[in-house]
């Protein structure tokens, strides 16, 4: 088996980043473009705050408008692509304290994630 | 730092609605830049996961709050953590590198690493770990309230508390904002506060910015630079207040 070190980890937390963050600007610059090309001329309101409606504040609403090609919902999922690469991140670097047998670093590691995972499907 | 008053004062947007946006431009100068630059084995990983435990509760303690507080009162502290950016900034970085190895916190989390150099690989000792690991969470609950990357405590904590080098402390705190960032955007996402279509051209152009400054950034004068930036915060962060005592915020 192929020794893993810290700088071999980052070599490959790397590529996973430019992968993600590549991919989170073409799903959103496409949603971006369909939602323009439909309602490009319209005024914006985004002095008062009103929340944005569940289909664009839940994952499943999300998935669920991307999946119908739902402009507004599809750039949504380029946005959560984008929130979801610091995650990989934590996570490719779990991989790496796994492979190095590092059991304080794991321990670690898996609290940061469990927060991100928590913070994105929690309740707060 | 500057998206927020930008945004808000700028162009009128919701104070809520530019945090949101703000969070996005933040994980986006942070990703953005580690896809541009992962190569040059800077960044000391132990540290950023250690401090991302104390940053990313911090950060949700901060998105929290947010939901809690009012926007007037939350441009009041934007305000102050402005200043103190601008006074950060016009001041010279003292870097305060240590070969002592023998912090306690820092031998038992593994924490000391080495850095290339000139001169070869050289070896840095961390000092004080539990102060800089409190100041972090400092910097997570800023993060999570103001949509920001708390950068300047984040250089409070690493470059005069825990006397890392530059070229450690900047790639480390350059990931761990990422990771803050994510924590919060969470519950932001979840709260309604994140607009598609606010933050997706905030999004590429960041990215875009990301990956071009770096070029740019090599052909200016970092004091010019910082000179201007400090002028433009302060210009911030007074029209902030102003805002914030005329509740139009």
């Amino acid at each position: 088996m192929v020794r893993w070190d810290d700088a071999k980890v980052q070599r490959a937390v790397g590529s996973v980043l430019r992968f993600g963050v590549l991919t989170a600007a073409f799903v959103a610059a496409v949603g971006g473009a369909l939602f323009l090309a439909q309602h490009g001329g319209e005024p914006v309101h985004y002095a008062v705050f009103r929340g944005e409606p569940p289909e664009l504040s839940s994952l499943v609403g999300i998935l669920r408008g991307s999946l119908h090609l739902e402009p507004r919902a599809l750039t949504q999922l380029g946005l959560l692509l984008l929130i979801a690469t610091p995650v990989a991140r934590v996570a490719l670097s779990l991989v790496g304290f796994l492979m190095e047998r590092d059991r304080k670093y794991q321990v670690i590691t898996l609290v940061v994630l469990l927060i991100l995972l928590g913070s994105l499907v929690g309740r707060i | 730092m500057v998206i927020v008053p930008l945004l808000a004062i700028g162009f009128g947007v919701n104070l809520q609605y530019a945090i949101g946006a703000s969070l996005i431009s933040v994980i986006a100068t942070s990703s953005g830049a580690a896809a541009a630059y992962v190569r040059e084995g800077y960044t000391n990983i132990r540290i950023g996961m250690f401090l991302e435990i104390a940053t990313t509760v911090g950060a949700l303690g901060g998105a929290f709050l947010a939901g809690m507080i009012s926007t007037s009162a939350i441009a009041i502290v934007f305000a102050a953590v402005l200043l103190y950016s601008a006074w950060l900034s016009a001041r010279p970085r003292v870097e305060h590198v240590t070969q002592d190895l023998s912090d306690p916190l820092a031998r038992s989390l593994r924490l000391n690493g080495t850095y290339p150099t000139p001169d070869g690989l050289q070896p840095y000792g961390v000092q004080r770990v539990a102060t800089g690991f409190s100041l972090m969470f400092v910097a997570g609950i800023l993060s999570g309230l103001l949509g920001i990357g708390s950068g300047a405590v984040k250089v409070l904590a690493m470059d005069n508390a825990m006397r890392l080098p530059f070229k450690v402390s900047t790639t480390t705190s350059n990931f761990m904002i990422g990771v803050t960032a994510a924590a919060s955007a969470g519950v932001y996402l979840r709260r309604g506060y994140i607009d598609p279509v606010l933050s997706f051209p905030v999004m590429l152009g960041v990215l875009a910015g990301a990956l071009l400054g770096a070029r740019i950034l090599t052909r200016t004068h970092p004091k010019h630079l910082r000179l201007v930036f400090s002028v433009v915060i302060v210009a911030l962060a007074i029209e902030m207040v102003y805002r914030a005592i005329q509740g139009t915020i």
